[in-house]
């Protein structure tokens, strides 16, 4: 497959970035997204330019790294899938792609594709965790008994790999369906409980300290999710947060 | 961000949703009594009678409505250019159709388009009635010749054309807001459930179908018999 490639280049997040157009040939329908993009870099760096920063690690879609705005939509075309499962031959040959970062204020460009996500991290520093006894007392998991459709949930909650395309695709880059995600795997399980009032508190502010905008319940995020997150958790944050902003007592 | 007016972004939208749904059970009830009028004008003329002279209605509702309505638009404004500022560099090549409806991402617009009418339909309705009733200081609510002068007013407004198709577009923007804020208010309070969401999405497509066409209907009786 031949191909043109239109990609955000920044040089570092003060730089002022622009769409550069690149020709690439040559290119297998079977490779991954990222392998494209490797044959891109190789050929920039034969030539003595400056190879394309993106953010990549696992390559099998659970790092979530690979964050790239692909023709208009986060990881591109193809459903439930990251920009490392995605195939070239989602694409047709002679075709132009757009390939930009995430954009969204909290989460600046530092180079190229790559940006800061940092915000995701403090969101869970603000709560998204359970305090456990670490002193070697340890209780067995399977003392607490929970059932089968709660940790089926919680399980499909926890499959959330902070990838950020709900932030890059949502129209008003609200964070929504990240922060409900971190928040129900944790409420939905008894292990949460002791902490559920506060943690679905000091989320939900840190997220909306962080620049994050507010839902529209447009369902953006739930159909450009890698993982198939619900909307069904934002509604659970949302009563979370609603009746533990009533009855908190701290 | 959070506590620019001491407020969390599910706070907002808590309220937003409450005031839509305020406005939902409003509009059900001026419907209904609206259309009366294309059943029967002496009807129409008593209960417009009630509702413009019962102190409950006048100084209880209609402040909570007046509310509710500067509410629901002050914020849907705050809200908008909240949600713009959160993505200050915007995407050389979006595709926000792959995922989204149409309803969903423009409920700004349409909700302005509806502030619009608003704006008019205060000038029709709201205004001279205000003047009649609280300046002029005549609540017997009877015109020159002894009757109940509610029909006719209603009668003579739809004369022109113009405003008739003013009204009828904005019915038509009013039910693309529906579309989409019915369901979505639910999932703002935190509601949803396999049972019972599909039951309100298609609950909400009844209502912003039904009620905006009611009131089409209206006005275009009165336009074709006035
Ligand atoms: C006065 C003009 C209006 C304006 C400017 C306006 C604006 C808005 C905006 C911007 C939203 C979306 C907020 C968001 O999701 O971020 C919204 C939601 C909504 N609006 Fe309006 N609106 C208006 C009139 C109405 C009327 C007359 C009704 C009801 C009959 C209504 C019912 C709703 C409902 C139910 C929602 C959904 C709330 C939610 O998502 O939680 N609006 N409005
Ligand atoms: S909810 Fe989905 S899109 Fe958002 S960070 Fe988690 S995996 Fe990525
Ligand atoms: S590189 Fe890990 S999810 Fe794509």
């Amino acid at each position: 497959m031949d191909l043109t490639l239109k990609i955000w280049r920044q040089k570092n997040k003060d730089a002022k970035g622009a769409l550069k157009s690149y020709d690439i040939k040559g290119v297998s329908p079977d490779s991954s997204f990222l392998e494209m993009m490797d044959l891109l870099n190789n050929n920039l760096i034969e030539k003595g330019e400056n190879p394309v920063a993106f953010d990549h690690d696992c390559r099998e879609g659970i790092c979530g790294s690979c964050s790239m705005y692909i023709n208009g939509e986060a990881h591109g075309p193809d459903r439930l899938v990251t920009t490392c499962q995605l195939h070239m031959r989602k694409f047709k040959d002679g075709e132009t792609i757009h390939i930009e970062p995430w954009r969204a204020k909290a989460f600046p460009v530092i180079k190229d594709l790559v940006v800061d996500r940092s915000a995701f991290d403090r969101v869970m520093n603000a709560g998204g965790f359970v305090s456990v006894n670490t002193s070697g007392n340890t209780q067995d998991a399977n003392a607490t008994p929970i059932a089968k459709d709660a940790a089926d949930k919680a399980f499909d909650a926890a499959t959330c790999i902070g990838c950020g395309a709900c932030v890059a695709t949502c129209k008003n880059a609200s964070a929504m369906l990240f922060v409900s995600a971190k928040v129900s795997q944790l409420a939905l399980l008894p292990q949460g409980q002791v902490e559920a009032q506060r943690r679905a508190i000091h989320m939900v502010e840190q997220m909306d300290h962080e620049g994050f905008g507010n839902c529209s319940n447009t369902g953006a995020c739930e159909v450009e999710c890698p993982k198939g997150i619900s909307l069904e958790n934002i509604a659970r944050m949302n009563r979370e947060f609603l009746s533990a902003t009533i009855t908190s007592e701290s | 961000m959070s506590t620019s007016n001491g407020m969390t972004s599910i706070a907002r939208k808590f309220f937003m949703a409450l005031s839509g749904f305020f406005l939902i059970i409003f509009l059900l009830q001026h419907c209904t009594i609206n259309m009366m009028s294309v059943f029967s004008s002496e009807m129409f003329n008593s209960v417009s009678h009630f509702m413009g002279t019962n102190p409950l209605v006048q100084f209880a509702l209609q402040p909570v409505l007046a509310f509710g309505v500067f509410f629901h638009l002050g914020m849907g404004i705050y809200l908008e250019i909240q949600n713009n500022s959160a993505r200050s560099i915007k995407y050389a090549m979006n595709k926000p159709s792959e995922n989204a409806s149409w309803m969903s991402r423009n409920m700004i617009i349409t909700g302005i388009m509806v502030m619009l009418f608003l704006g008019l339909h205060f000038y029709d309705f709201w205004l001279p009635e205000l003047n009649i009733k609280f300046i002029q200081g005549d609540m017997t609510g009877l015109n020159d010749t002894g009757n109940f002068r509610y029909y006719e007013e209603l009668q003579h407004k739809f004369h022109d054309p113009i405003r008739t198709g003013l009204y009828v577009l904005a019915f038509v923007f009013l039910s693309l807001h529906l579309m989409h804020g019915f369901q979505s208010a639910f999932q703002s309070v935190g509601f949803r459930s396999n049972r019972w969401s599909p039951v309100i999405q298609k609950l909400g497509n009844l209502y912003a179908i039904a009620v905006p066409l009611g009131f089409i209907v209206i006005a275009v009786y009165h336009y074709i018999n006035a």
